[in-house]
């Protein structure tokens, strides 16, 4: 395909471009990272400068990252696709032998002037390779099995190296996304109907089995099953988090203890408090009103996101949009899903709140690809 | 490759078709979280608040400050003193063992104490201050103050602890604190939470535990914020309790401290009773210990020299010890034959040196016999005889129930520990007690006041009370509770004809001041305080026959613990009692020579209000008594110190 057929005469060019950036999208992110900001603040117990600050510096940084990328044309990074992904894999495989121990896991390079987290830039190559393949794919033959089975190979492949450190909150990520990109493309629903199936079969057979010699995973394994399904028989071992976060969310009640007053956050009842757990903070000082209302702002911006990809008629580009929307809305299912004590507690950040420097870059520069697809889409 | 626009419609569809779908997917999972959010912070928000506020707040007892025991004029006998000490937090301290060996150059600790502390602290949280030391002097602990910046994490603390400026002359009385025990707490129903506090104090014995609830005091709270680890972030909200009520007890501390001055080292205990409302002005029981030791901790070593002392230092002899009071009985069965009609004053009894009864040949302590002896003689010379034939026609029951009367065998109702009842043995009793018919014999023993008859000093020094005042005198031990005046209800009078008293007292006077009176030596000769009392001299040993028929044996020859108690009753001024006073010095020998000295110097102390003068006195022992006086190791009455002991 060549660059024309983009229609590139009606693509506004040069400075005018930041006239058609998708707008509400630029606030929205910046009204959740705010947020981010305040919560990071009264987790600190008013310092500043140990958490609020860097990570707006970071916010600085990754914007600025944001418009470079929505200012370069798509088919640009279209053309990028295959190279980064293999990049990304090859920085996958060496922090798998050369990498820093971290938290108990295997996750970056450390260069020196930052720690490259190669799990976190395969998030959207993997998806933009995905893209790209249905791009290029003949819709008639989206299900046939042998070209169902090249996506999966892709998406597979750096799953079990994010998973192999091991990161199992990354590499669900990057399953549910591929998936997703795959789903929006018009694969067969018999192939998801099919996974779907194995897998409730295989989550009957771990519980049939259990006890008996043909049992499927370790006793300990078995436990944290239980200590999920409930917490209240490991009060100070596993299930602590899970308890701690209730009560910490509960209490908040309808309006919250107000900002900075949170109690249960602040006395370190609370594990990662200001990375996985900020949403409890947010919840206990504003309460149902405060929470409900950052739900909404996630719910706009995935809704303006699916809205761009289905003005947008380059196929490429929706299924890029669409990519990242599902990864930014499977983080916050599945983080606001642990803490609220619906799903086991795995290591997933909540995007543009949690504290952390390269998943907050990452993701900005993932909505930098989405505007980018936005400012050049065909019209 | 070229598509078709059919085909890339067709193909846009699809997708939008599914992008759709993904979005209503999406869509629901929100509504999913948002209705789980609605169910924890809306419908379930209180339960969770409730269970917040207890994972934030701990409620933490402020002990409170024990009440004060004060004599009757408000002088101090049990206070609270600034407990200085050192603390030591491992968190802050760092390297805990180098800010040790620092501290041990600056205050004196030794190595087994740095130890210790240096295992409780690592043993412990990082945030749990550990005692080093206490009690430091002012000067050790100003050392450390200054020194805080060389010692991290050492923090100068001062608390409370109880002290007893008057250490031996109360420890009877008083008794002293201790750490809740496990055994303190099984007697409890529903222990005050105080008590949980680690090294919380509480009285043991004496006053101190009995009347524990009232000196304790409430405990306040305060209410602290706490992280998951256990650390004290701040305080919320404090409420002081209420600090335990102050006694004042009857005793003058001052009286106090001359009695057991003037005891001395003797293994004895003296009571004096106000006669006009029965409160106790002394109560000292000899040799004493110090109670400061008990509240420290005592070491083993200072604890087995008091229990392996023969003269039982620990023991309360004026509750718990029980005598057979011997001659100071007589006015108990004079009285009873009197009432009972079988003799008057004037009954006249032939005493030739001894009686048979049934057989049996009873001894006068005197062998030579008094002749013919009446009530006055009888008492003033102690004849024994007179007691032996007057009580086999009166009976055991009538004496026991004239006993009972003056105050024998039972037990009254002061806050210290192990008050005896005594024994005043009856009929009834003996069948009981023994399985055994009351024989003739018994009544004879008992006349005189031994055999099975029991009293404490404590209830002889009632007993000389009532006798004096003719009212059923009731000892009374606590004066003020905070600040108030306890009331005092008028004795009821005995129901004793008052010539017949007056006839007993009359003899009792005789004792005192006849010619021929056994204790006359130690009679007041101050025309105004007229002494009158009586001595007894009680048997500790059963007289073997060896001994009876070779005679007496002077208690000089004997060994210490087989000598006879001496004991001592009596009450001033005759003609207006205002005090009574009981003695017992176990094994002393003679009532008149052991007892009654102390008797008269204590009561003496008691009227004066202050070191009795000479003049009061017989001329005679005037000089010996200077002497005996000055060497008399008193406090201070002002400051209440202990005098200095000087090398001569």
């Amino acid at each position: 395909m060549s660059f024309l057929e983009y229609r590139v005469k009606f693509a506004p060019t040069g400075i005018r471009k930041v006239l058609y950036l998708n707008w509400p999208l630029v606030v929205l992110v910046t009204a959740v990272a705010s947020v981010g900001f305040l919560m990071l603040y009264s987790i600190a117990g008013g310092d500043l400068d140990l958490w609020a600050r860097p990570q707006m510096e970071r916010f600085g940084v990754g914007m600025v990252l944001m418009f470079i990328v929505a200012m370069i044309p798509i088919w640009f990074w279209r053309s990028m696709a295959g190279v980064a992904y293999l990049v990304a894999f090859i920085l996958l495989l060496v922090v798998e032998f050369f990498g820093v121990v971290g938290m108990g896991a295997q996750r970056w390079i450390d260069l020196g002037f930052i720690r490259l987290q190669p799990s976190e830039m395969m998030k959207f190559t993997l998806v933009m390779l995905l893209a790209v393949y249905y791009d290029w794919l003949d819709p008639k033959l989206v299900s046939r099995p042998l070209y169902v089975l090249l996506p999966v190979l892709i998406i597979v492949a750096p799953t079990v190296l994010v998973l192999m450190q091991p990161n199992l909150g990354t590499s669900l990520m990057l399953l549910l996304a591929g998936a997703t990109v795959m789903f929006a493309a018009g694969v067969s629903l018999w192939y998801f109907g099919a996974v779907l199936a194995l897998v409730v079969g295989a989550v009957v057979g771990v519980f049939t089995l259990r006890g008996t010699p043909w049992q499927f995973l370790h006793d300990y394994q078995y436990k944290r099953i239980d200590t999920f399904l409930d917490p209240s028989a490991d009060p100070l071992g596993a299930g602590y988090n899970i308890i701690q976060a209730k009560i910490a969310l509960g209490s908040g009640g309808w309006s919250g203890k107000g900002f900075m007053q949170g109690t249960q956050s602040r006395l370190n009842f609370l594990p990662e408090k200001h990375t996985d757990f900020i949403f409890t903070t947010l919840a206990e000082e504003f309460g149902f009103v405060g929470a409900f209302s950052l739900l909404g702002l996630y719910a706009l911006i995935i809704g303006f996101c699916l809205f761009a990809a289905w003005q947008n008629r380059d196929r490429f580009s929706s299924l890029l949009i669409i990519g990242v929307a599902a990864n930014f809305f499977f983080y916050i299912a599945v983080n606001l899903s642990m803490v609220m004590g619906m799903a086991p507690v795995v290591g997933v950040p909540l995007p543009l709140l949690s504290y952390g420097g390269s998943a907050m870059m990452v993701l900005l520069v993932g909505f930098g690809l989405v505007q980018s697809a936005h400012v050049h889409r065909p019209r | 490759m070229r598509r078709t626009a059919r085909d890339s419609e067709e193909m846009n569809q699809r997708l939008n078709r599914r992008t759709l779908m993904l979005g209503g997917a999406m869509g629901a999972m929100i509504a999913v979280l948002g209705a789980r959010m609605r169910y924890l912070q809306v419908d379930q928000a209180d339960e969770f608040k409730l269970l917040a506020e207890e994972n934030r707040i701990n409620i933490r007892l402020i002990p409170p400050v024990r009440g004060l025991i004060q004599d009757r004029n408000g002088k101090v006998i049990a206070g609270n003193e600034q407990n200085y000490r050192v603390v030591i937090t491992r968190e802050a301290a760092g390297d805990v063992d180098l800010v040790l060996r620092r501290l041990a150059s600056i205050i004196p600790m030794t190595a087994e104490e740095m130890q210790q502390t240096l295992d409780e602290v690592n043993s412990l949280s990082a945030f749990v201050p550990v005692t080093v030391r206490e009690r430091l002097s002012w000067e050790d602990f100003s050392k450390v103050a200054i020194n805080a910046p060389a010692l991290p994490g050492v923090v100068p603390e001062v608390g409370q602890s109880r002290r007893y400026p008057r250490d031996f002359d109360f420890a009877h009385v008083v008794g002293y604190v201790g750490p809740v025990s496990e055994k303190d707490l099984e007697g409890i129903e529903n222990p005050d939470p105080l008590l949980k506090i680690p090294k919380f104090q509480i009285g043991k014995i004496g006053v101190e535990k009995w009347m524990e609830d009232t000196l304790r005091g409430e405990a306040g709270t305060k209410r602290i914020e706490v992280n998951s680890a256990g650390r004290v972030m701040r305080e919320l909200e404090r409420q002081e309790g209420d600090p335990g009520t102050d006694i004042r007890l009857t005793i003058d501390a001052d009286v106090q401290n001359f009695a057991q001055a003037r005891l001395g080292e003797e293994s004895a205990a003296v009571v004096v009773i106000d006669v006009t409302n029965g409160d106790i002005i002394c109560i000292a029981s000899a040799p004493s210990f110090d109670p400061n030791l008990f509240v420290r901790g005592i070491s083993h070593a200072d604890y087995n020299a008091l229990t392996e002392n023969d003269h039982r230092p620990l023991a309360n002899k004026t509750v718990s010890g029980a005598y057979p009071p011997g001659s100071t009985f007589k006015m108990v069965t004079a009285l009873a034959a009197l009432e009972a009609g079988v003799a008057t004053p004037d009954t006249k009894v032939s005493c030739p040196g001894h009686i048979e009864f049934g057989g049996r040949r009873f001894h006068c302590w005197k062998r030579s016999g008094h002749g013919t002896v009446r009530l006055e003689r009888s008492l003033a010379e102690s004849c024994d005889v007179y007691y032996y034939e007057v009580a086999q026609k009166v009976g055991i029951d009538k004496i026991a129930e004239m006993g009972r009367k003056l105050g024998l065998g039972q037990k009254f109702d002061i806050p210290m520990s192990a008050v005896t009842e005594g024994n005043m043995p009856d009929k009834l009793w003996k069948l009981e007690r023994h399985k055994q018919e009351w024989r003739i014999g018994d009544t004879i023993n008992a006349s005189i006041g031994q055999g099975y008859v029991l009293a404490s000093p404590l209830q002889l020094a009632v007993m000389t009370a009532r006798i004096a005042s003719g009212r059923a005198v009731m000892p009374r031990l606590v004066r003020m509770v905070n600040d108030k005046e306890l009331p005092v209800s008028d004795a009821p009078p005995l129901e004793i004809p008052p010539e017949y008293l007056a006839a007993v007292r009359q003899g009792m006077h005789e004792v005192m001041n006849g010619e021929h009176g056994t204790a006359k030596s130690s009679r007041i000769a101050e025309p105004t305080m007229v002494f009158a009392g009586k001595t007894g001299t009680s048997q500790v040993r059963n007289i073997s026959k060896a001994e009876r028929e070779s005679g007496v044996i002077s208690n000089d020859d004997l060994p210490w613990e087989r000598r006879d108690h001496a004991l001592f009753v009596g009450f001033a001024p005759y003609d207006a009692p205002r005090y009574a006073v009981a003695v017992v010095v176990e094994h002393g020998g003679g009532g008149s020579t052991a007892a009654a000295p102390i008797g008269r110097d204590v009561i003496l102390r008691a009227l004066y209000g202050n070191l009795p003068p000479l003049e009061a006195y017989p001329s005679s022992q005037r000089g010996r008594i200077e002497t005996m006086l000055k060497e008399l190791p008193l406090r201070d009455p002002v400051t209440g110190q202990p005098p200095v002991k000087t090398e001569t």
